[in-house]
């Protein structure tokens, strides 16, 4: 049950354009066939890293196995609790005979897995309002801009929605001519003010424009911002208070970016970015890397926010709607 | 989640001990509580391994299991450990005799590459030197204008032709720059690359034949989890890199990446960086690392910080009034403001040990700075006899202060018996007799509320 944008994107009564739902086009295989393509050319790399399962590991249920599929979850940054969390589960399920068979063992496995990565909330992305806005927020150079500009391109393309981005990162340097020529790459509308101005009148300034033009979708890139910086925190909250003053629902989605090589900060990040905004899902960027971005689990299991988007690559069409079963498996190595 | 190791030794080692002998199964159990702090810190996990087994040897062989403190013991031991693991004497820079010296940056995207090129071109200005920065991402969309607005910021000169040329030409040429302009220093910024995109690396060893840099430094994310010690090894294969960057360090990530680099590669990491701003790069130290991740606070940055932001004569004045039990409430308003300037509060109490707790309830109480302000509102509706004397304070100079500052009586009474405590304190440590500042800060903080 491979996840299309189609399956993604929620739209409402609006008419999404053919190229979203193309179940069987050019589009499919190449996704589907991602994180092969990945394993392979990562083969030898991965090989030297020794944390890959092997395939006969389920053949016999032992202290061992345990163990072993323990550090293989703690060394994609599953982190420890969620991983005591899984691993217990399926040893008692297997010790109470529910489950038996190293292939049962393993589906079960990935199901567990799976089901954690979906978290407790929708796992499509709303854009039925219009215009729908979507607020992006993370730490810094997790790459929120660039997901931005890939999203906005997907929509534009392959959903036919008419999209605006609003460059409400005025901090970094340069951030707003990134995203700029991100815009042009995706063909859509931006927003823009100068670095230093404030983020909530560019906002403010958006969504009016939004509004004249009927645009579909807005994308509002914010700065990167640590969450520890309770300055910054309470200036995000404001954005999104600006955002109310227009549309009164607020952002349909918040997705906060979070980069797969992350840790286990990565779920303080998460926890206190949703205590500011309402974060209803995860962007999980560069997993095109060696980084599992098992911390996206924690943050769905502990937080129930889940995945939504996957970053895997440079290009703009790199961003791909997040696949739960595929993402497990791909996690243990498969 | 997890906190602190050295309370969740304690915990686990004063449990066994009412039980009366340790033996070497409580010693494992102690182990196990080092192996998950240092999994939550991000350590990579066979560094971890590594590490645990290293540090059971070591207690064993120290007798741990006769001592009196075990849990403290074996805190001990870890720490030592952990700063052996990190440092030994760091590396600094290398600088070439003649000619300009050549610093090559590289690290992973999203790692602050070209912030980190502007902070430590700005840091090396500041040490007299003539530096230049050369702008070889053309990868990302307005990397080159980021890094030439920075590069503006530092006061540096920038090197830079746009996206068009190749980074390796652009390297050679700015080299080229570097030398007929006779600057002592150029630092080549280069795309972030994953390690694994085998063009790329090819890309960054290119660079580094042509611009046979002095250093090659990795830059990387404090936040980065078990996939830190890929990155460097593969970095590592490819540039044979000197030295590392931390960035994000002002995050409350514990960092464990560093420990994973360091252990898999042994390159030492140079700086750390702290802040958003230009002059925020610091020297980094193994020793004040080894205490980060394990949660135990950071009490010598916060010394140089207070060295930084602090007048030395009224330090020492300070200092001697302290000692002598002559603090005023105006010496009072001194150390807020002086405090004050080394930053928000928050951060400033993040640094100091067994703070951790303290620092929940403190976020709970939602105590910012404007609880300074009001102490601060108080202090200076007093007459300068009630504050050189507080103890004259009754009720009707209360209420004279209450009105004057905009406060009520009860935040009077509360601020001059938290003076009070303090001065307490003091003649404690004057005495050298240091009490357990989490208990101090706490018993003030649930009094500082009620207004």
């Amino acid at each position: 049950m491979a996840t299309t944008w189609a399956d993604l994107l929620d739209v409402g009564d609006r008419e999404l354009d053919p190229a979203a739902s193309a179940p069987a086009g050019e589009e499919e295989p190449q996704r589907r066939g991602f994180f092969r393509r990945l394993r392979e050319s990562l083969a030898t790399s991965r090989e030297a890293l020794g944390a890959e399962l092997s395939a006969s590991l389920f053949e016999t249920l032992d202290a061992e196995t345990w163990e072993r599929l323990e550090e293989a979850l703690i060394m994609a940054d599953v982190g420890a609790r969620t991983t005591a969390d899984v691993v217990g589960r399926l040893e008692a399920e297997v010790e109470a005979g529910r489950v038996e068979g190293a292939e049962a063992v393993r589906a079960r496995l990935v199901e567990l897995l799976a089901d954690l990565a979906a978290g407790d909330g929708n796992t499509r992305v709303d854009l039925r309002p219009r215009p729908a806005v979507v607020l992006i927020v993370g730490v810094n150079g997790t790459g929120k801009t660039t997901t931005v500009g890939k999203l906005a391109w997907h929509l534009s393309r392959e959903a036919g929605l008419s999209v605006m981005v609003a460059a409400a990162d005025t901090y970094r340097a340069a951030a707003v001519e990134q995203l700029g020529t991100w815009a042009e790459r995706a063909g859509c509308d931006i927003v823009k003010a100068e670095t230093g101005q404030d983020a909530g009148s560019v906002v403010f300034d958006a969504l009016a424009a939004a509004k004249a033009r009927g645009t579909d979708v807005v994308l509002v890139d914010t700065a990167g911002r640590l969450h520890n910086r309770a300055d910054l925190m309470e200036e995000l909250a404001k954005v999104n208070r600006v955002i109310r003053k227009q549309i009164d629902a607020g952002p349909s989605e918040t997705l906060i970016v979070v980069d797969s090589t992350t840790g286990q900060n990565g779920l303080r990040q998460a926890k206190v970015f949703s205590e500011a905004v309402d974060v209803s899902g995860v962007a999980l960027t560069k997993l095109d890397g060696t980084a599992k971005g098992g911390i996206a689990l924690a943050i769905a299991g502990e937080l129930g926010i889940p995945v939504k988007l996957i970053g895997v690559g440079e290009g703009i069409e790199d961003l791909r709607p997040f696949d739960a079963q595929e993402f497990s498996a791909a996690l243990l190595g498969e | 989640m997890f906190d602190q190791l050295s309370e969740r030794l304690q915990g686990t080692m004063s449990d066994l001990r009412s039980r009366g002998k340790l033996s070497e199964s409580d010693v494992d159990k102690a182990m196990r509580e080092i192996r998950l702090a240092l999994l939550e810190a991000d350590v990579n996990f066979k560094v971890t391994k590594q590490f645990v087994a290293a540090v059971r040897e070591k207690a064993i062989g120290e007798g741990v299991l006769e001592s009196l403190d075990p849990g403290q013991m074996v805190v001990k031991v870890v720490n030592e450990q952990l700063a052996e693991l990190m440092g030994g004497s760091g590396r600094e820079l290398i600088f070439a005799s003649k000619g300009p010296t050549v610093i090559l940056m590289a690290g992973l995207q999203g790692s602050g590459k070209t912030t980190a090129t502007a902070k430590l071109a700005l840091s090396l200005k500041n040490e007299g030197k003539g530096v230049g920065v050369a702008a070889c991402d053309t990868q990302r969309p307005a990397a080159v204008e980021q890094l030439e607005r920075l590069g503006g910021q530092a006061g540096v000169t920038v090197f830079s032709q746009g996206t068009e040329r190749s980074p390796v030409d652009i390297a050679e040429w700015a080299l080229g720059q570097a030398r007929a302009q006779e600057l002592d220093v150029l630092i080549v910024d280069t795309a972030g690359r994953l390690h694994v995109d085998a063009e790329l690396m090819d890309e960054l060893v290119q660079i580094k034949k042509r611009t046979r840099p002095h250093d090659v430094l990795l830059v990387v994310d404090a936040m980065t989890g078990q996939d830190a010690v890929n990155v460097a090894e593969q970095f590592a294969e490819a540039t044979e890199f000197d030295g590392v960057v931390m960035t994000k360090l002002d995050g409350d990530a514990r960092g464990g990446a560093a420990l994973s680099v360091k252990a898999v590669t042994g390159k030492p990491i140079l700086y750390a960086s702290t802040g958003e701003k230009l002059d925020q790069l610091e020297k980094f130290h193994p020793d004040r690392m080894a205490q980060r991740i394990l949660g135990m606070g950071d009490v010598l940055s916060l010394i140089e910080k207070a060295e930084k932001e602090m007048d030395a004569s009224e330090a020492e004045e300070l200092e001697r009034k302290m000692r002598q039990d002559q603090f005023t409430l105006d010496d009072f308003l001194k150390q807020l403001k002086q405090i004050r300037k080394m930053g928000p509060l928050s951060s400033v109490l993040g640094m100091m040990p067994g703070m951790g707790k303290a620092m929940k309830e403190l976020k709970n109480a939602n105590l910012d700075d404007r609880e300074l302000d009001r102490l601060e509102a108080i202090i200076l509706s007093m007459t300068a006899e009630e504050r050189a004397n507080p103890d004259v304070i009754r009720g009707s100079r209360r209420r004279r202060i209450a009105a004057g500052s905009g406060t009520n009586v009860q935040a009077v009474k509360q601020l001059t018996k938290q003076f009070d405590q303090m001065r307490k304190m003091m003649r404690a440590m004057a005495s050298g007799r240091m009490p357990n500042p989490e208990a101090m800060l706490q018993g003030q903080l649930t009094r500082g509320r009620r207004r």
